[in-house]
């Protein structure tokens, strides 16, 4: 996979949804603006600032967050651990040898929050690898939310979901609507015509459209490359 | 309970080298020293094995270079433990920063192979150091002097200087493993390209723990030069390496007296089992099978339910 001269804007406050076929460079593309993967060329703004040789950990730190297709979570640790964790990476140093961790009550207090946003606070004891597939999921978009993201890339939430727990997906990235700029990639058609603002669609590393659902779903082009029978939504 | 046993255990350490004494039995003053630094140094290797997961097979080299430290200072006249002591931590610090710097870019096989390849490179290193004894090893005059008139060169006063160390770093790792450090060594051990994606810096916070757990061995090669008098390159050879790494699995990867544990079981099991027969190493080997067999979370897996790394 690979991205060929990808130029997509993606304003403030927007969801902002990337579809494409396999293999279109989606998660390439991803994996590059989160700063895993480092481009050959071109250059990748975020907030104004040039990023493109800022290292993946200090682009969390300046609110550019992603989750993954396949779920990557601490399994050992319990739902709440995860998410203090991740708030553990942006409130003050970790070089700390001597406090306990356990005695950080602001920190897991607001871990405890944010459980309660990605709907886990019943599980919040419960370690990871113990969870349904679909709580798994929700920690994954969860870890990257801890990070106060100005910018969440999201790479397939609903991946593997059943429709009950797509749902319960899909409402909770619209409770994130407005607060948080979201740059979605999904296969899932159905929740990208509900949630998107606009939509721009990668085939063969290039996007090839990009506008609002009702300008994507009408595109000819589109349709020819990917949409198909299942732009009959 | 845990630290009602941790109670018992300093207690009967405590009084161990006074039973020994009455009962004429001097000998085990000196082998119990000498489990307790193998101990240190085992646990400082746990400290990167077991909880960053990063599998370092030339641990030896801060060994034998803390070792070396106080014996080319001790060469020079430098008898003081005060000075020698932090010098042999500093040194080894400083080469864990070197070693780590450049082998923490690797994962997996190469980590493995290129720690190993660095302990090698120091072995030859003092090797060649004709100036030192080179192969046949150098000879300390005394023991380090640690004023306060005390004598080092009293095994049981050196027991308690080596218990009292040994004691105090492990109260210095429960609380690191338990702080926000800990956790976040534990962590890159379970996932280390999420920890990455949640923004934290993975390969400096590898880097420190590797320059801790460097910086111990080394303390702990300090006194082991210290308890033979004695120091050449051996002390950096492979199978040095190898042993702290059995020492560790043996008695629990991940489990914060795991070190102690396995330094304990595996000198034991050698010291009693030479003494039936030359051909110790057979059973030994056997127990170390059937412990991986059996045990796979080590010895103090099986006395915790829970996982490694977790107790709290």
């Amino acid at each position: 996979m690979a991205t060929d001269d990808v130029t997509l804007d993606v304003d403030a406050g927007e969801i902002h949804a990337l579809i494409g076929p396999n293999g279109a460079g989606k998660t390439t593309l991803i994996a590059q603006l989160a700063g895993a993967l480092r481009p050959d060329t071109g250059t990748i703004r975020f907030d104004g600032s040039n990023v493109t040789a800022t290292p993946q950990h200090a682009r969390v730190r300046l609110g550019l967050a992603r989750s993954y297709q396949i779920t990557s979570i601490f399994r050992s640790f319990p739902v709440l651990d995860n998410i203090a964790l991740a708030l553990q990476a942006r409130s003050g140093t970790s070089l700390s040898f001597w406090r306990p961790l356990a005695s950080e009550t602001a920190l897991f207090d607001e871990a405890r929050r944010l459980v309660a946003k990605i709907g886990l606070q019943d599980r919040e004891h419960v370690a990871a690898v113990e969870l349904a597939h679909g709580e798994q999921r929700q920690l994954e978009v969860g870890l990257a939310l801890a990070t106060l993201p100005k910018l969440l890339l999201l790479d397939e939430p609903m991946s593997g979901l059943a429709p009950e727990e797509s749902a319960h997906m899909i409402a909770m990235i619209e409770g994130l609507k407005g607060t948080v700029t979201i740059l979605l990639v999904e296969h899932d058609m159905d929740a990208v015509f509900r949630l998107a603002d606009r939509i721009s669609v990668l085939v063969s590393g290039r996007v090839i459209a990009t506008g609002i659902p009702d300008a994507i779903r009408k595109n000819a082009e589109v349709k020819r490359a990917y949409l198909g029978d299942e732009a009959t939504v | 309970m845990q630290r009602v046993l941790t109670s018992i255990i300093l207690v009967l350490a405590f009084a161990f080298p006074l039973a020994m004494k009455s009962w004429d039995q001097a000998y085990y003053i000196s082998f119990a020293s000498r489990v307790m630094i193998y101990a240190l140094a085992a646990t400082s290797l746990n400290l990167i094995l077991g909880y960053g997961g990063m599998v370092s097979f030339g641990h030896a080299a801060f060994l034998g270079c803390g070792a070396y430290v106080v014996g080319i200072l001790m060469a020079q006249g430098v008898a003081s433990a005060w000075l020698a002591w932090p010098a042999a931590v500093g040194v080894s610090a400083l080469f864990a920063v070197a070693i780590g710097a450049i082998s923490l870019r690797t994962r997996g096989v190469y980590f493995i192979m290129i720690t190993l390849s660095f302990a090698q490179m120091m072995y030859y290193i003092f090797v060649s150091l004709k100036a030192y004894g080179g192969e046949d090893g150098l000879n300390l005059a005394t023991r380090s002097d640690i004023g306060f008139g005390l004598d080092l060169a009293d095994d049981i006063t050196f027991y308690y200087v080596v218990l009292l160390i040994l004691a105090a770093t492990l109260g210095g790792l429960h609380r690191l493993v338990h702080a926000r450090f800990g956790r976040v060594i534990e962590a890159i051990r379970e996932n280390e390209a999420r920890m990455e994606a949640i923004g934290f810096p993975t390969y400096r916070y590898k880097l420190v723990c590797f320059v801790i757990a460097g910086a111990l061995a080394g303390l702990a090669g300090a006194l082991i030069a210290n308890q033979n008098n004695f120091v050449s390159p051996k002390l950096i050879e492979w199978t040095q390496s190898g042993s702290l790494m059995i020492m560790t699995i043996l008695g629990g990867v991940g489990y914060l007296y795991g070190g102690v544990i396995g330094a304990l079981v595996l000198l034991v099991l050698e010291e009693t089992l030479s003494s039936y027969t030359i051909h110790w190493q057979l059973p030994v080997g056997a127990t170390l099978l059937a412990i991986v067999l059996f045990a796979p979370q080590g010895i103090a897996g099986l006395f915790s339910r829970r996982s490694p790394a977790r107790e709290r």
